[in-house]
């Protein structure tokens, strides 16, 4: 232990503490901006400067370890004006267009400047001006309001190890660019969106389909169908001003309907029909001496990573499209057949907690209906604002079911949205396809939870199934390296691209607090708990849609509608 | 003055390895290797050598911190190599000569790699001894392309001799040097920025501590001593610690190479005793000032200015006079020199080289660059002065390293000093 004076307040801390995180333990907050939880600090803004009785300079609180009888300051007048002036500085060369960006109600740099009190920027001059990034299909960089702190570099290269953002340049030329300047659609990103909830401006955005679909919503001649993802039920609320994990499954419903959509559906359903047609892939491939492990494909993310790092791995990915692109699939068909609509006419909206689903639907593999399956991807974000613009009192909503035909749905489906939750729900259905009667124990524990690879073994009637999860794309390689040399022990392998799963994904409420991304899987699991269903193959829509449309799994109409194919990508 | 740092420059072919043979050249090497590698840092302790580039550390006590320390690796996130590349041997620990001469105004490493490169060479040897490594380095600046030649030159001379290799002059100590060219960055020559720029990193500057003798290149220990510094140890062995540390001022003994430019009738390089003062450096050896005398920088574009032409060129009274010796960089001034010119051309070379991680060097070298260019233009704003004299205070208590640190040196001495001139320049 070692013992130092914060304040003049003595406190012991464990060897090798950060004064920043013993500052904490004395309760104390010191301002920050590029330092963040869950990254290696990297102290390129300064502002955590602290001053450290005998050192003739401030030294940065984020990265200094603590040493014995060590005298700290963390808020002298010389600390309190360093601050000031790194703000006044870092706001002299940021676009201040505070009242229409879209950080504005989470931006750090605005927050910071209100509580160290800056009260002008003295600095007058130039500002950099770049041309925003606007090639990916999924996010926007707006380099003219970047601080340059280094978080979406260090989220992009240590966390998901993809490494497609770097700073380029030094001085004033200095800024983050993609290989070559080339863009985000021109790279290997994968459309994650992480580097959306670390970066404390308004530098990265998704790109927005919110205008796209107010107008659809006013065109009479148009029929819109939307559907929400397992993980919106447990982050919408969040995001509008309700406690972190309320379940608001019965409110998005209520509110979709208000805003206009003709009919309200829910992605669980097609989560549950995911489950039927990937646990059947499954069995077949471990009946047949398919390739194993078969690895699941619902995380667009996680599939372009896939198809630029491990190209050489697409045998082993399920070709079982993700519940957001069946679902449109058979909106387009299934839906508008069963309604009578012309699917011409079709609108179809989803609500996803995640950017890389706005690239997923503009994948030309993806229009199996003979149109584009999925129209507009709205982020958990932009859903949020459509509802405050429309006025709508969400909290005081009543709950109110999806609309059945594609809107019933068993807690299987709404496990989806939180890592190790696909395997499950597959678990709970193959079990069942394989001994022909349902599993005593439902819940599988060892792949619930925040640890980034999971393991365990599943015995169905004799057969062990060895079974692994990874969320975040730096664990995934962990599993996959193993698979590329021959050496996996597993049949099957779930994998999501965003830390925490769904929850966590780049459409989310803004934050890389992995603390609530945990909070909101716990909401789906105590949903699933709740649901008359828990497997997938009991969901009556499920049965219905088999019988009259589909068939069987992986027959005739599934293959042309619910399976996909994949791209070799390659290194850029 | 003997002179030891430059005593062969200018003789025919001074840099082939005959010639400083002939002078007693590895002589140092062979006393070094027959004596233990601690009593070989007590003697560079004795002789009180501090270093050359700026920072005036204690050198032998940097070498016995790095000897004793223990061996930690260190996994680099951006870069996570367990074995070294190819062409160099995996060491504990090792010994970097910092070539990276880029301050404005520093030219006397280039003479030494230039004229003597077998004296670094031996120097490191000696080095590597004392430390306990097998494996050096010499980063050098890329554009220094005579330099290098001459370094590669000289390295594969003594390689075929046996003074760099396996089993040096029998002694059972192997080592080898390694050149690494620089790319051009000014920062790099921070020695943080240095090992970054080593192993493939973006060259920014780190946070010290942990110092690269407890952390360095790899992660492992390292020394990084600069090139004049270097040079003084052959010396230092072959005629002890004590006799060098008699020469001299007694508060900086040795030799000091001093780069004299501006507006002097004789510019160069001299290697002089840091017991002469400013005034006689300009005067006995720069052959006096070119019109008449305003102000110096002692060391550099990082120093503040000086206006006493009395000040002794020690490390000690230089700091007392409120400036630094550095690296032994003085620029002379005149009488017909803006002042306000002199502070913008410096902040606009900072600007250009901030590695720009810290926000507080990016954006506020720039901003200080506007400031001064209005008062350039005599469009000084009154509450630009405080403000640039706050500006320069934030920059040196939170800066990463030096560069950031130092760069408003030359602006709020100016205004310290010729308060009136910023005056004159204000807005009508």
């Amino acid at each position: 232990m070692i013992t130092l004076m914060i304040n003049g307040k003595q406190i012991s801390v464990l060897e090798g503490t950060t004064i920043m995180n013993a500052a904490k333990q004395a309760q104390i907050d010191i301002p920050h901006l590029c330092y963040l939880e869950g990254l290696e600090p990297e102290y390129h803004c300064r502002v955590c400067c602290v001053e450290i009785a005998g050192e003739p300079r401030l030294a940065p609180s984020c990265v200094r370890e603590v040493t014995e009888g060590m005298k700290v300051q963390t808020n002298s007048a010389r600390v309190r004006r360093a601050r000031r002036v790194i703000v006044e500085l870092l706001l002299a060369n940021h676009l201040i267009e505070c009242p229409v960006c879209e950080r504005n109600q989470t931006c750090e740099l605005l927050k910071l400047a209100f509580e160290l009190g800056v009260k002008e920027i003295r600095f007058e001059g130039e500002r950099a001006h770049y041309e925003l990034d606007e090639t990916s299909p999924a996010i926007i960089r707006d380099p003219n309001k970047c601080v340059l702190c280094g978080r979406c570099v260090r989220v992009c290269h240590d966390v998901q190890t993809v490494s497609v953002l770097s700073l380029v340049n030094r001085g004033l030329e200095t800024k983050v660019a993609t290989y070559m300047e080339n863009g985000l659609g021109n790279v290997e990103c994968t459309t994650c969106g992480q580097c959306i909830h670390v970066c404390p401006v308004g530098a990265i955005k998704e790109r927005s389909a919110v205008d796209e679909v107010w107008a659809a919503l006013a065109n009479p001649g148009k029929h819109t169908v939307v559907q929400e993802a397992p993980a919106m039920r447990a982050s919408l609320g969040e995001e509008l001003g309700l406690p972190p994990g309320t379940l608001v499954a019965g409110k998005m419903h209520a509110a979709l309907r208000r805003l206009g959509f003709n009919t309200v559906f829910d992605t669980n359903f097609s989560a549950d029909l995911t489950i039927i047609e990937e646990a059947a892939e499954l069995v077949k491939r471990v009946k047949e001496g398919g390739v194993l492990p078969q690895i699941t494909s619902c995380s667009p993310g996680w599939i372009k990573f896939m198809e630029h790092f491990y190209p050489d791995l697409i045998p082993h990915v399920s070709t079982c499209k993700s519940p957001q692109q069946m679902f449109g699939a058979l909106a387009k068909t299934y839906y508008a057949e069963k309604a009578g609509i012309d699917p011409a006419k079709v609108v179809s909206v989803s609500i996803m907690p995640c950017t890389a689903k706005k690239f997923e639907a503009q994948r030309p593999e993806m229009r199996a209906s003979g149109f584009q399956d999925v129209d507009y991807v709205l982020t958990t974000r932009e859903l949020a604002r459509m509802i405050k613009e429309a006025g709508i009192d969400f909290a005081s909503l009543p709950d109110e079911p999806a609309d059945e035909l594609m809107g019933l749905y068993s807690g299987a489906g709404t496990i989806f949205g939180a890592t190790g939750g696909v395997m499950e729900a597959a678990l709970r259905t193959a079990y069942k396809l394989v001994t022909g009667r349902e599993a005593e124990k439902i819940d599988i524990e060892p792949v619930r939870g925040l640890d980034g690879v999971k393991a365990t073994i599943v015995n169905i009637d004799g057969l062990e199934v060895q079974v692994a999860v990874a969320h975040g794309l730096g664990n995934a390689r962990k599993l996959l390296d193993e698979v590329r040399a021959g050496k996996s022990p597993y049949h099957f392998i779930e994998i999501m691209a965003c830390p925490g799963g769904c929850v966590g994904g780049g459409g989310q409420p803004i934050g890389f607090n992995m603390v609530l991304r945990g909070i909101r899987g716990q909401t789906l699991y105590s949903e699933d708990r709740r649901l008359p269903h828990r497997r997938s193959h009991d969901n009556p829509s499920i049965i219905k849609i088999y019988q009259d449309y589909l068939k069987e799994p992986l027959g005739e109409k599934s293959h042309h509608l619910l399976h996909t194919k994949y791209t070799k990508r390659g290194r850029v | 003055m003997e002179k030891l740092l430059t005593r062969n420059v200018g003789k025919a072919d001074s840099a082939d390895i005959e010639v400083y043979l002939a002078g007693g050249g590895y002589q140092a090497l062979k006393k070094a290797l027959g004596m233990k590698s601690g009593d070989v840092i007590e003697e560079v302790k004795k002789s009180r050598l501090v270093g050359r580039g700026g920072a005036v550390f204690p050198t032998g006590l940097k070498w016995e911190l790095t000897r004793k320390i223990s061996t930690e690796q260190r996994v680099s996130p951006w870069m996570p190599r367990e074995e070294p590349p190819s062409g160099w041997r995996a060491a504990s620990k090792f010994i970097v000569c910092n070539a990276d001469e880029g301050e404005p105004g520093t030219f006397k490493d280039r003479i030494l790699l230039l004229n003597d490169p077998h004296m670094l060479l031996e120097a490191l040897a000696i080095a590597g001894y004392a430390i306990g490594t097998t494996q050096g380095f010499i980063y050098i600046r890329g554009e220094y392309y005579r330099e290098i030649e001459a370094l590669e030159k000289a390295l594969k001379q003594a390689k075929a001799k046996g003074y760099l290799g396996n089993n040096i002059l029998g002694s059972g100590f192997s080592f080898d040097l390694m050149l690494y060219r620089g790319a051009g960055s000014y920062v790099c020559g921070e020695e943080t920025a240095l090992i970054e720029s080593m192993e493939g990193n973006r060259g920014c500057p780190d946070c010290r501590p942990p110092f690269p003798a407890q952390r360095g290149f790899m992660g492992r220990p390292t020394v990084i001593n600069n090139v004049e510094t270097l040079c003084n140890i052959p010396s230092i062995m072959v005629n002890g610690g004590e006799w060098y540390s008699r020469i001299g001022s007694p508060d900086s003994p040795g030799p000091k190479l001093f780069c004299l430019s501006g507006h002097v009738n004789k510019p160069g390089v001299y290697e002089l005793p840091m017991n002469i003062t400013l005034g006689e450096l300009i005067q006995n050896y720069g052959g006096g000032v070119k019109g008449e005398f305003k102000a110096a920088l002692p060391g550099g574009v990082s120093s503040s200015l000086l206006t006493d032409l009395k000040v002794k060129l020690d490390y000690k009274s230089v700091a007392k006079a409120g400036s630094m010796l550095g690296s032994g960089a003085v620029i002379v001034l005149n009488k017909d020199t803006s002042i306000i010119d002199v502070a913008k051309n410096t902040i606009d070379f900072f600007t250009g080289e901030s590695c720009a991680k810290c926000s507080v060097c990016r954006e506020g070298t720039r901003r200080a660059g506007e400031m001064l260019a209005r008062f350039a233009n005599s469009g000084g704003r009154a509450k630009d002065i405080d403000l640039l004299l706050e500006l320069g205070e934030v920059m040196y208590d939170t800066a990463c390293c030096g560069l950031g640190q130092a760069s408003m040196n030359v602006t709020t001495s100016a205004i310290k000093l010729f308060r009136g001139e910023f005056e004159q320049r204000l807005a009508k």
